[in-house]
């Protein structure tokens, strides 16, 4: 199948690797990954801090970009939630496209190292995702999957509340935090990149936290990682 | 209350354990029993359908429904006026209790009086106004404000309580914290007070526009002793009460206590009509109060928050309203329904409502739980887009949004972000790639966590390496 690639403003610039591994994972499979060059922001953090034209304005530009793709996808749960609302768009996130049209769950991926999955608000409330980004993890080879103690808790990122009410959105992180190192894992994934940035900075100033990873990595990982 | 920006107000009540651990732990406890009542109600969704569909259909249709409720509640007996704004709303009432020679009047909760300031009114004109709810009384007696719409006195534990009572209750003597002595003293020093009252003043969660009847939910009994003794009874009720129909309440029977209390059903339920005469009070008077409601009807995206009933199960699912308290919103509605429903009322330039759109992360845990499906994150989001903006805020936003709608433009941007993130790149590698100190305005971020820095390939140039160059 011929997917379009939707790798978001933030994977392009700060974290590669997500649509990096999108790709790999997605050619593994046997598929042929569409990158269109015009495509650069969705809009989402205009309209949600409040900046309905220019918001509106990235959403043309993003249908105009992938304007004859069948397929897109895109490693990034908020992103595809804020298409889905507010264009046309055929767009998944990437567990919907593997599990719901590919119909894959065991992506021949290995991973041995211990893993615990935070679900993200879009992705739990929005795209109400589910199970199936943990059904795609527990078929990886080798891969430990260890619950989260209260998974369906914000992490306090929501785009600039991380930065206009940065007190409680510390407080709320250091839950997250605490909760994500009890569970002894060694990585800590999740859909959206942009809360990761938010919950990995923080695990960061914990030696013994779990490194923040985004799934799609381990999907199409193959081996351990150092 | 002194008002101030959330975020501001929210710090200072973060930095308070006592405060934390008490709301955590009340916040908690509610959630979790809701949780569990609602699980087993299996035609939940299409109730909360119907629920929402019959709020909607009362905004369509306000003043007509307005009309019908008046005859009807006239012709059982009723007074009925009709108040603008807070101060007309107030006058009514103050009048009223005036014309009945009382000095005090006892008060079921409400929050419809509170948001007009009934009691700061009255007291105003030499009238004590007496809460009988025992959490009311609880905030009362502090000289304190409720902190939640449900149990206003969550902010408080039991010891707190029994050293209040000590303090300001009269003839209190008890040493014990336990709850049921401190509501046994409670109740005998209420009994005093309905026994002699005159005049009481309520609220309504309900006001059924076919027959005129008024609907008042609650828990601890003295909503009853209020609605019965009393000569006069005098009624505060927002335009947005209305049901069309006797028959639409039963759903709203059913989601109420299950989504406020986490109860089955709900302990004490009054439905009154006009007046009987030689029973109960002998005086009703209905206050129809508008404060800015059929405004907010008016806008289609806003409308919504007017289906509330009150519920406060937004408050207790909330993860801000939790970390900061309701007395952060500076509101009289705290929480998530507070941040869309005071700006919309008071106005979104008014001080502190200016920041309460942006007291989320827009998680969404309050629309899963509204009984009457309100699209909160929604309504915030279009709150934030129709309000004030900081000016640097803004040109930042349309100067990214310029860059973006280019792809020279965003290719250059990322290649010049990540040139001049190149000596960052090295101080961070001792973190192990993130930045721990950042200078303002990223200080914001760098205060609680580590700052990613861009790659040192972005992915569209990794794409045009690997995939166009062959
Ligand atoms: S907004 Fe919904 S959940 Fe919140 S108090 Fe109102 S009815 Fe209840």
């Amino acid at each position: 199948m011929r997917i379009a690639l939707f790798v978001t403003c933030l994977n392009d610039a700060l974290f590669p690797q997500a649509g990096i591994a999108t790709v790999a994972l997605l050619e593994r499979l046997g598929h042929t990954v569409a990158f269109p060059a015009a495509q650069s922001c969705c809009g989402q953090m205009h309209a949600n801090t409040g900046y309905a034209a220019p918001a509106r304005q990235l959403e043309r530009l993003t249908e105009a970009a992938f304007a004859g793709h069948d397929v897109i996808v895109s490693p990034s749960g908020s992103c595809v939630a804020h298409l889905r609302a507010h264009t046309a768009l055929p767009a998944y996130e990437l567990s919907e496209l593997l599990v719901d049209v590919l119909g894959v769950t065991d992506v021949g991926a290995t991973f041995p190292h211990r893993v615990t999955y935070h679900p993200t608000c879009h992705g739990l409330r929005a795209l109400r995702l589910g199970d199936r980004p943990a059904t795609l993890l527990r078929a990886v080879k080798g891969l430990d999957l260890i619950d989260l103690p209260e998974p369906e808790q914000c992490c306090g990122f929501g785009g600039t509340f991380a930065l206009k009410n940065a007190a409680v959105s510390g407080a709320m992180l250091a839950d997250k935090i605490a909760n994500a190192e009890s569970t002894g894992a060694e990585y800590l994934a999740a859909a959206d990149n942009s809360c990761l940035a938010h919950i990995g900075g923080g695990l960061a100033r914990h030696p013994r936290a779990p490194k923040p990873i985004h799934y799609a990595e381990i999907l199409a990982a193959t081996g351990a990682l150092s | 209350m002194a008002v101030m920006p959330f975020a501001v107000a929210a710090e200072r009540e973060l930095a308070d354990g006592q405060l934390r651990a008490n709301l955590g732990r009340a916040t908690r406890t509610i959630r979790d029993k809701r949780a569990r009542v609602v699980a087993e109600v299996a035609d939940w969704e299409p109730m909360r359908d119907r629920a929402a569909a019959v709020k909607d259909e009362v905004l369509d249709n306000l003043a007509e429904l307005l009309a019908r409720f008046e005859a009807a509640a006239v012709a059982a007996g009723a007074v009925v006026h009709h108040a603008q704004d807070a101060a007309h709303a107030n006058a009514i009432v103050t009048g009223l209790v005036q014309g009945q020679r009382a000095e005090s009047v006892v008060k079921i909760k409400s929050m419809a009086t509170q948001e007009i300031g009934l009691n700061e009114a009255l007291e105003a004109a030499g009238i004590t106004p007496i809460e009988t709810d025992l959490a009311e009384l609880i905030v009362q007696l502090a000289d304190d404000t409720p902190s939640h719409i449900l149990v206003p006195a969550i902010h408080y534990n039991r010891s707190q309580i029994r050293e209040l009572f000590a303090r300001r209750m009269p003839g209190f003597t008890a040493t014990s914290d336990e709850p049921a002595v401190l509501a046994g003293a409670a109740r005998e020093y209420l009994r005093r007070t309905f026994l002699a009252a005159k005049v009481a003043v309520c609220g309504a969660n309900f006001a059924i526009a076919e027959t005129g009847s008024l609907v008042i939910v609650e828990s601890e009994g003295n909503g009853r002793m209020c609605l019965t003794l009393p000569e006069t009874l005098i009624a505060v009720v927002g335009v947005e009460k209305l049901l069309p129909r006797f028959a639409d309440l039963g759903d709203f029977l059913r989601l109420l206590p299950r989504s406020s209390t986490g109860e089955r059903m709900n302990p004490y339920t009054s439905i009154f009509t006009g007046v009987t005469p030689g029973d109960g009070p002998q005086r009703l008077h209905i206050v129809l109060l508008d404060n800015g409601r059929t405004q907010v009807a008016q806008d289609p995206v806003g409308r919504a928050a007017l289906r509330c009933i009150r519920c406060s199960a937004c408050l207790n699912v909330c993860p801000v309203y939790e970390r900061a308290g309701g007395h952060a919103y500076g509101s009289v509605y705290p929480g998530p329904i507070g941040a869309i429903l005071s700006p919309q009322l008071t106005g979104q330039d008014a001080g502190f409502n200016k920041t309460l759109p942006y007291a989320s992360t827009l998680c969404g845990a309050c629309y899963d739980v509204c009984p009457v499906k309100i699209n909160i994150p929604e309504i915030l989001v279009h709150l934030r887009q129709t309000g004030p903006k900081p000016v640097a805020e803004r040109a930042a936003m349309s100067t990214l949004s310029w860059v973006m709608r280019d792809r020279r433009r965003w290719r250059a941007a990322l290649r010049a972000a990540r040139s001049g993130s190149a000596p960052l790149r090295l101080i961070a590698r001792r973190h192990g790639g993130t930045l721990r100190r950042a200078p303002w305005p990223l200080s914001a971020w760098t205060a609680h966590r580590d700052a990613p820095l861009p790659a040192a390939e972005s992915f569209r140039d990794w794409w045009r390496r690997t995939h166009e160059q062959s």
